[in-house]
This record gives structure tokens, C-alpha cells and sequence, in this order.
């Protein structure tokens, strides 16, 4: 071989690799539980209501923002409960994320502290950018 | 049909279609897409907001038992995140300009390519091959498990794959898909990854890149949550399912099946979005 080549130490990533996969499970799964919450609130109170999703006219802004998410659903708005699952669900992969920036940083594998903090700052500018 | 009615219907079809791309390996959110904007009339903006929710919760909640296998490869998921986050934002600002036409069109194009590509040979790379000095110097050269023996590989080509994923991250932004057939093809054709490493490694990026998009898409209105509700649950269970399916499953007949069906759908969102029916 022209070169040496660096062999990552298998055993901590794939100890890093388990505790990430259990990570998303839990998120997924409470996120599920959430959404599905909501949902029977909302078939409870809306079942005979006919959407229209022919036509877009954008969510209600107060379904955009965590505020109105979280105002909503604290005062049992099934919508907003539902909404709130979806962002559990859209917070459990940056979870994953951040949780890499600090096992590399306990690794002390500096490249890939920087590596996935420029993942997670693409991540977190996507949510405040608007 | 009331909400009730619809909510059945769009989540048991969700469900199958969780259940079909989990045991073909092509992934259900290629298809949820045509299904709610072809079969469903639902507007294309909320049909890629709903489907970009079901692609996250398919990536995270089939996560675990891919981990248990060790074929992943998490500092060439992570490296190679940075490319499709990226793009992903690019995709979901192109999703808010370009019109539903446009949209329709590239999405027939890609249901048309995952298609092409499901059946393809997979490459076996040379593990004597030399490493990239690039994928030296960021570690991503790895290995995996061969009959219980860990078997080295070397990765090639970084800046070739690295380029790639920004277009599969376009691509998932603007389409609310995972395009993980793009993602798979950067990594074995161009990086040289053996197979199992670059499926289990596209997964995990999957929800991180569709992560990207999705703070643009709510802040936009197309994540609508009692359309969202019944189709993320549909395939997040049908997706479980088939991967406990999988272990008795042959899925190779069934896999042309869901490719013939894939195909035949590109070809009508083609269609429909020339003739602007959608």
C-alpha cells in the first residue's frame, strides 16, 4: 500500500453506533405516541369535518412556530398536539447529531467534533433561519 | 369522505407502502408522494411535506436494528452529512419556487431512475485498493463483519461522493424523499463502499438530511398535521413490520414488482405534471 492507513477504533464506534440507535428508537417511538395522541383527539372532535388538501393555502401560521405549537398543545388543540409529535420526530435525528458532537469530543477525535458541529450548526439554521 | 374515512384509507395505504419498500429495500417514501397527489388529489406541496415526515420516521425507527448489525460506517455518514444537508436546504428553498409542474417532472425522473438502478449488480470492491489520501487523512476507511471475519475496505473518490450527496440532499429537499438510491450509488460506485456498509450508512443519513429541509417546510405551511398524522404512523408501521417480515421474506420477485410499480408511476407524475393535471 502507498500509504499508511488509519483504522478507527472499531470497538468505540460501534459502542457509539448502539447507544445512538437506541437514542433514535426512544425519539421515534415517543414521537409516534404523541402524534397518535393528537390524532385520536382529532378524530374525536373533527371525524366528520372534510379537509380540502386539493389547494394549497399553507398550515395555519400558528402551527409554524414552537411557541404556537407548544401554546396549542398544552391547551389540548389537537392539531397542535399532533404538530408538536412531528417536531419530537424532526428533533430526534439533530438529537442524534448533538449527541455525536459530544461522544467524539469524550473520544477527544477533534476532526469529527468540528465534522458533525458543521452537520448540527446546517441543522439548527435550518429551524431559525425562518 | 369525512376526515375519519380518510384518515383509514390514507394510513392503511401508507402502511403498504412502508411494508413494500421496507421488504424491497427501496424505501416507501418514493411512493407516498405519487399516491397522495395521483391517487388522492392532494396538493404536491403537502404530499412532499407528509412524505418528508414518513422518511424521517422510517430512517430513525429502523435505525436501531441496522446498529446491531455493524455495518455502518458513522464518520462517513457524518463527513458526508455536512454535502447533504447542504443541499437539502437548497432543494427545500427550490421546493418553494419552483412550480408543481416542474416538481412533478424531476420526481417522474427520479421514481423512473430508483427503478433503473433497484436491480443493478452491486460492486464488491478490492480491499487492496488505495484509499483516497483524503478518506486517509478524515478516517473513513473502515471495516465490517464477512463471516464473522472483519474485513478492511478502503474509500475512494471523496470529492466525487462528497459532490454526489449534495445532489441527493437537493434532490430529498425538493422532493421530501429520502433519495437514498442516490445516496447508495455515491457511495458504492464512487467511494468504493461495500454494499452493507453504504445501506446501513444511507439510513442513518437519511433523517439527518431530511431533518434539513424539514424546519423550511414547516415554517412554510406544508407540514399540515391531520394529513401528516395518518400517513407518518401508516409507514413508520408498515416499515417495522416488513423489517420483521424480512428475515423469511425472498424479496427478489417482489422487488421487480415494487420497481415495475415505481416505474409506472414516474411515467404518470411525467405525464401529469406535462399535461398540469396536478
Amino acid at each position: 500500500m502507498a500509504h499508511r492507513v488509519y483504522i478507527p477504533s472499531d470497538e468505540d464506534d460501534r459502542k457509539l453506533d448502539a447507544h445512538i440507535g437506541s437514542l433514535l428508537r426512544a425519539g421515534t417511538l415517543s414521537s409516534a405516541f404523541v402524534i397518535l395522541l393528537g390524532g385520536l383527539l382529532y378524530l374525536a372532535q373533527h371525524s366528520h369535518d372534510k379537509p380540502d388538501y386539493r389547494h394549497f393555502h399553507g398550515v395555519s401560521p400558528q402551527l409554524h412556530t414552537f411557541s404556537g405549537i407548544l401554546s396549542g398543545a398544552i391547551h389540548g388543540q389537537s392539531l397542535a398536539v399532533i404538530q408538536l409529535g412531528l417536531l419530537m420526530l424532526i428533533a430526534t435525528p439533530i438529537a442524534r447529531v448533538l449527541f455525536s458532537v459530544i461522544a467524539f469530543f469524550a473520544e477527544r477525535d477533534y476532526l469529527y467534533v468540528v465534522v458533525s458541529g458543521i452537520v448540527l450548526a446546517v441543522l439548527l439554521y435550518s429551524f431559525i433561519w425562518h | 369522505m369525512n376526515s375519519l374515512e380518510l384518515s383509514l384509507v390514507l394510513c392503511l395505504s401508507s402502511l403498504a407502502a412502508g411494508l413494500l419498500g421496507a421488504l424491497t429495500g427501496l424505501g416507501g417514501g418514493v411512493v407516498i408522494v405519487p399516491l397522495l397527489a395521483l391517487a388522492f388529489h392532494i396538493d404536491i406541496h403537502y404530499a412532499i411535506g407528509a412524505s418528508l415526515m414518513s422518511v424521517i420516521a422510517t430512517s430513525s425507527g429502523s435505525a436501531a436494528a441496522y446498529v446491531r448489525e455493524g455495518f455502518s460506517n458513522i464518520r462517513i455518514g457524518m463527513f458526508l452529512e455536512i454535502a447533504t444537508t447542504l443541499g437539502a436546504l437548497l432543494g427545500a428553498w427550490l421546493a418553494t419556487i419552483t412550480p408543481t409542474k416542474g416538481i412533478a417532472i424531476v420526481f417522474g425522473s427520479i421514481l423512473l431512475f430508483s427503478a433503473a438502478v433497484s436491480n443493478r449488480r452491486r460492486p464488491v470492491p478490492d480491499p487492496n485498493m488505495p484509499a483516497d489520501p483524503l478518506a486517509s487523512r478524515l478516517r473513513l476507511n473502515g471495516s465490517y463483519p464477512v463471516e464473522g471475519v472483519r474485513q478492511h475496505y478502503n474509500v475512494r473518490r471523496v470529492p466525487l461522493g462528497f459532490g454526489m450527496m449534495f445532489g441527493a440532499g437537493t434532490l430529498s429537499g425538493l422532493l421530501g424523499i429520502g433519495s437514498g438510491a442516490v445516496k447508495v450509488l455515491a457511495m458504492d460506485e464512487a467511494m468504493q463502499v461495500p454494499f452493507k456498509v453504504s445501506t446501513t450508512t444511507s439510513n442513518f443519513m437519511i433523517g439527518v438530511t431530511a431533518a434539513a429541509s424539514a424546519g423550511i417546510y414547516l415554517s412554510r405551511g406544508y407540514i399540515d398535521p391531520s394529513l401528516d398524522m395518518p400517513v407518518t404512523l401508516g409507514v413508520l408501521a408498515g416499515s417495522l413490520l416488513g423489517a420483521k417480515l424480512l428475515v423469511h421474506a425472498h424479496p427478489n420477485k417482489l422487488r421487480i414488482v415494487f420497481a415495475i410499480v415505481i416505474a409506472a408511476l414516474g411515467i404518470e407524475m411525467i405525464y401529469s405534471g406535462i399535461t398540469g393535471r396536478l
